[in-house]
């Protein structure tokens, strides 16, 4: 099974992708913790979850296909 | 109202018509910034007919402004925008109000100013500003429109609008806790390209004029995300089931907004810290003692990776590290020049040894280096 994650703003000065495919996930707090081992700076960085385009405070389960958005604050005008 | 030839190719659209101009000529918005975003906002709604406008913004127009922020001219450095603005647009169309507001919004103004109009249009270029639009509109129950960009992304969303149901979101639904200064980079360390808080501005005109008229569906409950590179739009859904603190007065009235004030310690302000700059030609001479530690403050992705340096502690994650920092003296160094000031300013009031800031930053230093071969 594959996860689709997008990056968003100030997250890609990180990942230095826009989105990556992630192989096995059972939930949302499992991806992030493997993103952050991956992309050590990502545990200081703000930004909310999006599951399928829908934001989510909680841990939530995967499923082949899914696709997980992390967004962070912007502020430049 | 008569159809006015002003305004007739609006008025003749079907679902628009007049009823929808005499909402615009009756409705006060207030635009908070006059950068990227807020040129293009405040031109299509003078334009449209919205009757009364207040722009704020307390700068004054610089050169770098000049490539995205197209109405001001060469030959107005220095003015105030918000005057430069307002009697460019008086010209554009005589008929709208438009009140200057020539200062920055704070937590001592804010509600006062947004008291006087129907919703903000949100184009600030910082925090403080946006989390004080959001509170302020929560608690007047006005809506207000929002706009950001971040290199080459920008986005948007009506926030504080009731859906049929009752709800509504806002700002601290997706960040509950205001983000710290310089967590974020801004558009004078990350750059912007002119067009693109064009696009943005331009999309929260849009939203302006429907919230007014009626006409369609807002962006309401919504962030809605454009990417310039790939051209690609992406939007997020906020339903109500997502949680988020309960502001009020007191909620308001406890609040800092200021972080520059949290992060006074002893009284001492931090941007008012004095740091010592190297230019390049000294730091050259000294780059190779042993007894100094040089310390590259930029992001992980940037460029060029370099080897004279003995850490790399990227600005975002400084402030937990400073203690772990060895008692010699550091020499701050970054891409040009800003954030290792701010970075050795930071240093310097949590420890006592010396700090340098390198002047120009790796910009200067490979100048100097290449001039030397």
């Amino acid at each position: 099974m594959e996860v689709q994650v997008l990056f968003f703003g100030s997250i890609t000065d990180i990942t230095n992708v826009t989105e990556t495919m992630v192989a096995s996930c059972a939930d949302t707090d499992t991806l992030i913790s493997q993103l952050i081992q991956q992309y050590p700076t990502l545990s200081n960085k703000k930004y909310f979850i999006a599951l399928n385009q829908k934001m989510i405070q909680t841990n939530s389960p995967l499923k082949s296909g899914d696709t997980v958005a992390l967004m962070p604050p912007f502020s430049g005008g | 109202m008569q159809l006015n030839q002003r305004y007739i190719r609006q008025q003749i659209l079907p679902g628009f018509g007049i009823g929808s101009q005499e909402k615009l000529t009756k409705a006060k918005v207030l635009i908070i910034g006059m950068g990227g975003l807020g040129c293009p906002i405040l031109q299509y709604l003078v334009g449209a007919g919205v009757g009364t406008i207040g722009i704020m913004d307390g700068d004054k127009i610089s050169e770098s402004n000049l490539h995205r922020q197209l109405l001001y001219d060469t030959n107005q450095l220095g003015l105030m925008k918000v005057e430069v603005a307002a009697s460019k647009m008086r010209l554009q169309n005589p008929l709208v109000q438009i009140h200057t507001h020539p200062y920055s919004l704070f937590k001592e103004n804010a509600f006062q100013l947004i008291e006087q109009y129907d919703f903000v249009i949100d184009a600030t270029d910082n925090f403080i500003a946006k989390y004080l639009i959001n509170d302020v509109s929560v608690i007047l129950n006005k809506p207000w429109i929002y706009g950001a960009v971040s290199g080459f992304e920008g986005q948007i969303a009506v926030f504080n609008l009731k859906e049929a149901d009752g709800h509504s979101l806002n700002y601290r639904h997706l960040f509950p806790e205001q983000p710290e200064v310089n967590e974020i980079p801004t558009c004078e360390e990350a750059g912007i390209i002119g067009v693109l808080p064009g696009i943005i501005g331009t999309m929260q005109a849009a939203e302006a004029i429907k919230i007014i008229t009626g006409i369609g569906k807002p962006l309401q409950n919504t962030l809605l995300n454009y990417n310039l590179i790939t051209s690609s739009w992406y939007s997020i859904h906020m339903d109500s089931a997502v949680s988020s603190p309960t502001i009020n007065q007191q909620f308001f009235d406890e609040m800092i907004y200021d972080h520059h004030c949290v992060w006074t310690e002893n009284d001492i302000d931090v941007e008012d810290i004095d740091v010592d700059e190297i230019d390049v030609t000294s730091f050259v001479e000294i780059q190779n003692n042993k007894d100094i530690f040089i310390l590259d403050v930029r992001e992980f992705h940037e460029y060029p990776v370099i080897d004279f340096a003995h850490a790399q502690i990227p600005m975002s994650a400084l402030k937990q590290s400073i203690a772990q920092l060895p008692n010699l003296p550091i020499y701050v160094i970054c891409h040009q020049g800003i954030r290792s000031i701010y970075a050795a300013q930071l240093i310097k009031l949590q420890k006592s040894m010396d700090v340098y800031s390198v002047k120009g930053g790796l910009t200067a230093y490979f100048n100097q280096i290449n001039h030397e071969q």
